[in-house]
């Protein structure tokens, strides 16, 4: 915080702290550049940074309101702690962090000595700074084979799908646009080409600038002069700008893929030279795709042929081209089958690792290595009672895959006690949360999951405000600060596909908070000090971990807006990609598993194929009688993160009340007019939202927002803020996902509507 | 001389970083706006979806003159995502529009 640093000014008594954003408050890694003000300690501006070279100094709505945050009347400040007997009811004590550091270290020793290390199990959740960091609370402090990256969440249906597949089929991280982001000089960069169209499915990056991906580039490259695909059941504002919508079915997207492959590989519209060389199990693929005709897609996906075969034809005819693959992929059971074939596409295309193309690295980098290293400092032993589906089901989640963690499914279930009656099983009794709110996000069926924590002994949860998941089930709870109150690094994409590394610089202090990573190195010396005692301080932590990377340390990232990280086009061809140092890509084969191995030895089909969700007007017809809508859900608002910026004044009057989004046809049939409270019902549970109408979505289907909770509301249970009242994810089945335990039908679904009085109704 | 604000609406998102900075640059309350994203559509025209965002600045616009004289972008055009938004001498306005070129351009004077 020192000023006149490479990173800090004063001038006239205002200090200004250039740094990149991530979280808290909710956001990920994309790391837009920030200048802070602060006067006499305090927060008084925000302003974007022109020097940084990925946004320039464009900031959405979340960064300019962050004084909202940081001032904000209801954010937790102090440690708190509450009698177990006094579970959602307003009665804290305030602590300070010895005292609560003391309290969850006598009852971390007492259930280890009880119980055994592995009856506890941590919880994260999307996209925050926090994914860093939660999955080595686990094994590295906790020393539990029960934590890693495991959520409250059915089919963990959000980016581990799209990233294992893309380590199963490329070996390699997960795979983006080439949006010249690796470069300083951006677009201007010699021998980048722009894109010529982008495939955009299943994603709204405008407004989620997911992972690392700065939505708005797609509007420069619109600019320079890119064409767009949609594939997505709503209108999106970019679908209205699109020269071809697939608006689909929603949960039909592998048919929609196979019918693109069909298109590209029986017009003889693929890259003969990159499938010859460096594509396994081509003939399989066409086999498996041949039977999907524009006509059966359509018949299925209700996708028009022609848009269909427009769209393969610009496609796979306009090289170089791209495209962005979203969490639309991961929330249906069919996540592989869709996924393999949006990789399929961009491999048989040539659009692999060429400039303007789809841009990939080693599958992971930096601290996304790190912290997977540190998930192997349990012992065998313990490794060995990592909570698997014990009939066999989801071998891809015992440990060493999946990222490590407990698959969501199987959790629920061995908590609810479902697997009492095997050897294996053992009960439960703690449980850390870092940076997950489940009951209002995540969680299918959340009073369900609600019923089946409440049992545990002891419950940890750090955040930057009171949640409903706070107040329904922690015992002890500690204040995060945000990340203009601490030092980081921003790892766009999670270290698996980084084209920087920036520096989060502390701008000023909140000194009864602290970071994920400070609490993490605090809890390993007092528990596992053998593996934490040599970190003295954060900024050391960071050094080192650089230092064993690259050939650069913290002050040279913070010396920086952005440390570009460069790229090599084509590393294929130059043994790049290999740890061997020999061409090709780093799969069994060496080539792009477009016939994968892997996905077979899990019991998942080599090839794609169709499954028709499990519901559906054909799957159960005679229940799509009484239900006869689909529903979709989680498309974004730029104003809120997930369950987050509720609270935030100017976030929420941008976005005051939870939305069903109706097309204006639909709601006369139902007698609902703009503005009335709506009643959704699926098979599987009811909320309640305010309508809208507009023709985003058509006359089949309606679109229900998540993480819906009011901060304004009685906190105490059973109302808990209003958490279950306009809760997307009571619509959710549970463990209705697929063969290798990822993907679930978070986006699609049936259901029916009514008006109704109010949001009690 | 005097300054006018181009915004190149065709491809306005409608993310409202503009209303947002402009509050925080002139402390206003929630209530008031410098400059408010209006919505147009989504509706069929001749066959084709037409559906625009339009950010229009209100009498409390003053195009950040005092960042402009410090050498700075006003702040809806700095925090911009689409970088839509222009301020410029009036005598180049026409000029700029007509560089665009494309249609969907605005021009204000607050």
């Amino acid at each position: 915080m020192a000023a006149d640093t490479a990173f800090a000014s004063e001038e006239n008594g205002v200090l200004k702290v250039r740094t990149c954003a991530w979280s808290p408050p909710g956001d990920h890694p994309v790391g837009c550049g920030l200048i802070l003000h602060v006067q006499d300690g305090k927060l008084v501006k925000v302003e974007g940074d022109p020097d940084h070279p990925i946004t320039h100094g464009r900031l959405c709505p979340r960064c300019i309101a962050l004084d909202e945050v940081v001032y904000h009347e209801d954010r937790l400040q102090h440690p708190l702690v509450r009698d177990r007997a006094d579970r959602g009811k307003n009665k804290w004590r305030e602590v300070t962090w010895d005292e609560a550091y003391d309290l969850i270290e006598a009852k971390v020793r007492e259930i280890w000595d009880k119980y055994g290390a592995e009856s506890i199990f941590t919880l994260t959740g999307t996209g925050r700074e926090s994914t860093l960091y939660a999955p080595v609370y686990g094994p590295a402090v906790l020393n539990t084979c029960n934590g890693a990256s495991t959520y409250a969440f059915s089919g963990q249906a959000c980016y581990g799908p799209r990233a294992t597949i893309a380590n199963y089929l490329l070996g390699a991280g997960v795979p983006e646009i080439d949006w010249a982001q690796y470069y300083e000089d951006r677009y201007d960069h010699p021998g980048w080409e722009c894109p010529k169209y982008l495939i955009i499915w299943g994603k709204d990056p405008l407004y989620s600038s997911p992972d690392g991906f700065f939505g708005h580039s797609i509007i420069d490259l619109m600019k320079r002069g890119s064409k767009i695909i949609t594939i997505d059941p709503r209108l999106t504002w970019l679908s209205s700008r699109a020269e071809f919508h697939l608006q689909l079915r929603p949960g039909t997207d592998a048919a929609v893929g196979m019918g693109l492959l069909r298109v590209i590989i029986t017009e003889d519209l693929y890259d003969h030279d990159f499938v010859e060389k460096w594509c396994f199990g081509f003939d399989e693929l066409a086999e498996a795709v041949k039977e999907w005709t524009p006509e059966k897609v359509q018949e299925v996906s209700w996708v028009d042929a022609q848009t269909l075969v427009g769209a393969a034809r610009a496609f796979a005819t306009n090289a170089p081209s791209s495209g962005i693959w979203g969490v639309a992929l991961d929330q249906s059971k069919a996540s592989t089958q869709a996924g393999q074939c949006f990789l399929a596409i961009m491999a048989i295309c040539g659009y692999l690792d060429v400039p303007g193309g789809i841009a990939i690295t080693k599958p992971t980098s930096f601290i996304g290595k790190w912290r997977y290293e540190m998930s192997d400092t349990i012992s065998p032993e313990m490794a060995a009672k990592h909570i698997v589906d014990p009939t066999g089901k989801y071998a891809l989640f015992n440990v060493g895959a999946a990222m490590g963690g407990v698959q969501g499914d199987t959790l629920l279930n061995w908590l609810e006690g479902m697997y009492k009656d095997y050897d294996c099983y053992y009960d439960l009794k703690m449980c850390w949360m870092i940076g997950t709110n489940p009951l209002a996000c995540m969680a299918d069926q959340p009073q369900r999951w609600y019923e089946a924590m409440k049992p545990l002994e002891f419950i940890v949860v750090q955040d930057i405000f009171m949640t409903p998941t706070i107040m329904a089930l922690a015992d002890v709870v500690l204040p995060l600060s945000t990340f203009a109150e601490h030092d980081g690094l921003v790892t766009p994409n999670f270290g698996r596909n980084q084209h920087f590394i920036g520096a989060m610089n502390k701008a000023f202090d909140n000194p009864n908070t602290k970071s994920d990573l400070e609490i993490l190195i605090d809890m390993g010396k007092r528990l596992r000090p053998e593996l934490w005692d040599r970190f003295e301080s954060v900024d050391q932590f960071f050094d080192e971990q650089l230092r064993k990377n690259y050939d650069f340390g913290l002050d040279d990232v913070r010396a920086v807006p952005a440390k570009m990280a460069g790229y090599e086009y084509r590393k294929y061809e130059k043994g790049l990609l290999r740890p061997d140092g020999e061409p090709g890509f780093d799969t069994m084969t060496g080539m792009v598993e477009l016939n994968s191995i892997v996905l077979a030895s899990y019991g998942e089909g080599a090839v794609p194929y169709y499954e028709e969700p499990e519901f559906s007007h054909i799957s159960k017809p005679e229940l799509a009688e009484e239900y006869p809508l689909y529903y979709t859900t989680g498309g974004r608002n730029i104003s809120m993160f997930h369950s987050e910026h509720r609270q935030v004044p100017s976030m929420r009057a941008m976005h005051p009340w939870p939305l069903v989004t109706i097309n204006p046809v639909v709601a006369e049939r139902y007698g609902i007019a703009e503005g009335d409270w709506v009643r959704v019902t699926s098979p599987q549970g009811h909320m309640t939202q305010k309508a809208h109408l507009t023709e985003e979505v058509n006359d089949k289907f309606v679109h229900v927002e998540h993480a819906w909770w009011f901060p304004e509301q009685d906190g105490e249970a059973p109302n808990l803020y209003g958490v279950w009242k306009a809760n997307a994810n009571n619509l959710i089945p549970h463990e209705s996902v697929g063969v290798t335990g990822y993907g679930a039908p978070y986006k699609n679904g049936i259901c029916k509507i009514e008006r109704v009085d109010s949001l009690d109704d | 001389m005097q300054y006018g604000m181009l915004i190149d609406y065709g491809l306005c998102t409608g993310c409202r970083s503009c209303e947002v900075s402009c509050r925080k640059e002139h402390d206003l309350p929630l209530e008031e706006w410098g400059i408010l994203v209006e919505q147009i559509g989504p509706k069929r025209l001749g066959g084709e979806w037409e559906w625009d965002y339009v950010p229009v600045p209100s009498r409390l616009c003053d195009l950040c003159s005092e960042r402009r004289q410090e050498g700075k972008k006003p702040m809806c055009e700095l925090h911009c995502l689409a970088n839509v938004i222009e301020v410029l001498p009036m005598d180049e306005l026409a000029k700029r529009a007509s560089e665009l070129g494309h249609g969907k351009v605005s021009c204000f004077i607050p």
